[in-house]
């Protein structure tokens, strides 16, 4: 394995990880309205979380750079803030997976917490928990499958993600360039034999993920 | 001490609106059909539901009154659902401190083992709500909703979810809680049996609104509102077993006024029972009849009449001392014996169901 190729490596484990992280912390809100709310916003909000799931991964890795190139209201936010541009940066593609991840994550969430439905947070308020202590306490808890399954998810989503962080990141070695991209440039230089480790180990690692899932889902 | 409860909401096909003053201790059962708004009654004094402009005060302490509502979870209150609802990922016995580990040491009134021995769960502490059974489940929901040592407990159908055997399983649990605790209860149900021997007072709710309330053997004795337990009219008295005769398996029960003879059931001396009288099994008599197969033969004095579901029959309401009994009869032999308010008649008594 190249150095390059290493770097892709640890660079996609760390992007994916902080991801899965940030997701699961903006996400569980997000969920948690969604399967509680009777907010005519709800639809509203429900497709927007849903679009990236739709949408070419390369709009969404267009509309991000010129949301936050140094033209885009974003941009001049994060300029202002000193945090400089986030494209063509490891934030960036952060930002970006965030965005293109969050129906893996908000979905299996918003399903858990809906099938928990509203009689044990009305049992847990008869037994003096506060909503937020009947979140922690009760909520949390039973939601646990739901948040393993989106954790693996957003966390294996991001591992595989291409069009987006192209765009965003710029295929930077050692920088932005994650292990997608690496095999693309394998095979752009005929490096097939390269390409096949990588390419292999991928699908090695999805098909562990979905049968980790799956076994899971039996089990229960 | 009183439950004050005012509430009035409506939905498109249903509306509730009920202004009740309850008494703050004994059993007060919520009685009507389903979809009468019972279950959104409980759940309005529970603030499960929210009534806007409704007020609800228990024993002196405002919980809603205007613009003012404490949230659920402040509210010094038990609920025990239809199902038991209990916590799918604790133990028994963390589902029983959930709630206990959230009030304050001072204000713990219920002791932990008191409510486990109170309801019989001590062996099921361990074990994970999935694997008992739906009496053991309500059970177990009923003792968690104890140990928050409430100053009114709340129950919605309680024994809804179980079936027969299990009902009858379930009973003397409720009863203990009864006889034990000085917890004022509001249980709803539409269970004629469950009110007879369960309830101290009585309302009587239909479409949204409080038909009649007050206490059991009152509302069941009136005559101008026939609350039907099941399928007849009839009243249910207070007694206690004052003498058992093992020869023919029959025992005495006295209550305030007069005593009966009632099948044995198995009762000991001076345990508090219930009887309950239904109209159609009393009949009338100038004089004692001698002569006759029937065992009870009480002396009454005749109060109000009023006509019954047909033209031909009329509902008497009789009281033996201060206790209270319906009869039905004729009209024509209403008229043939001259009965009129204030006269002295016999009751002759054909059935008396013991319960509890």
């Amino acid at each position: 394995m190249q150095d390059s190729d290493l770097a892709a490596l640890v660079l996609t484990v760390k992007l994916a990880s902080l991801t899965t992280v940030l997701l699961l912390i903006i996400g569980t809100p997000i969920a948690w309205w969604l399967a509680r709310s009777r907010s005519r916003l709800k639809s509203v909000i429900g497709a927007i979380v849903t679009l990236p799931l739709v949408l070419p991964p390369a709009v969404i890795g267009f509309y991000l750079l010129v949301l936050l190139g140094p033209e885009g209201p974003g941009g001049r936010l994060t300029q202002a803030l000193g945090l400089g541009l986030l494209p063509f940066t490891f934030a960036g593609l952060v930002v970006a997976s965030v965005i293109y991840s969050m129906p893996f994550v908000v979905q299996p969430l918003q399903q858990a917490f809906a099938a928990i439905g509203a009689q044990p947070m009305e049992a847990a308020a008869t037994l003096r928990a506060s909503p937020l202590d009947a979140f922690f306490t009760v909520a949390l808890p039973l939601a646990k499958p739901g948040f393993i399954t989106a954790a693996v998810l957003g966390f294996a989503h991001t591992v595989g993600e291409f069009g987006v962080v192209l765009m965003m990141g710029g295929n930077i070695p050692g920088k932005t360039q994650v292990l997608s991209m690496a095999i693309y440039n394998h095979v752009e230089a005929l490096e097939y034999a390269e390409a096949h480790w990588l390419a292999g180990g991928m699908l090695v690692f999805s098909f562990a993920v979905l049968l980790i899932l799956n076994s899971r889902g039996w089990n229960r | 001490m009183t439950v004050q409860a005012r509430f009035k909401l409506s939905h498109p096909g249903f509306c509730l609106d009920v202004n009740l003053e309850l008494p703050g201790q004994g059993v007060t059962a919520l009685f009507g059909p389903s979809g009468c708004g019972k279950t959104s009654l409980l759940r309005c004094m529970a603030g499960l539901n929210r009534s806007p402009s409704g007020r609800f005060s228990v024993n002196g302490e405002i919980w809603q009154d205007g613009d003012f509502f404490l949230p659920v979870h402040r509210r010094a209150l038990g609920y025990v659902f239809q199902e038991a609802n209990l916590f799918a990922h604790l133990t028994i016995r963390r589902n029983l401190d959930y709630g206990q580990s959230r009030i304050a040491a001072t204000a713990r009134r219920v002791e932990f083992d008191r409510a486990v021995e109170l309801l019989g769960i001590g062996h099921l502490l361990e074990r994970q709500p999935a694997g008992l059974s739906g009496g053991e489940r309500q059970r177990v929901a009923i003792a968690r909703a104890l140990l928050t040592s409430p100053r009114l407990l709340l129950m919605d159908e309680p024994l809804a979810a179980l079936d027969l055997a299990r009902k009858q399983e379930f009973m003397p649990y409720l009863e203990r809680l009864h006889h034990e605790l000085d917890i004022p209860v509001i249980y709803v149900t539409h269970a004629p049996d469950e009110v007879a021997r369960l309830a101290d007072h009585i309302v009587v709710m239909k479409e949204g609104r409080a038909l009649a309330a007050g206490p059991l053997t009152e509302t069941l004795a009136r005559v101008d509102l026939p609350i039907r337990l099941g399928e007849d009219a009839g009243v249910v008295l207070d007694a206690v077993v004052a003498e058992r005769e093992e020869q023919w398996h029959l025992a005495r029960v006295e209550f305030v006024g007069g005593s009966l003879w009632v099948r044995d059931g198995g009762q000991p001396i001076g345990a508090k029972v219930r009887v309950r009288i239904l109209a159609r099994d009393v009949s009338i008599a100038l004089a004692p009849v001698s002569g006759t197969s029937i065992q009870n033969c009480l002396s009454a004095v005749v109060g109000e009449m009023a006509d019954d579901s047909h033209p031909a029959l009329s509902l008497l309401r009789l009281t033996i001392g201060p206790s209270p009994l319906l009869a039905r009869l004729t009209r024509r032999s209403a008229v043939g014996l001259g009965l009129a308010p204030g006269k002295a008649v016999w009751a002759q008594i054909k059935a008396v169901a013991l319960i509890g």
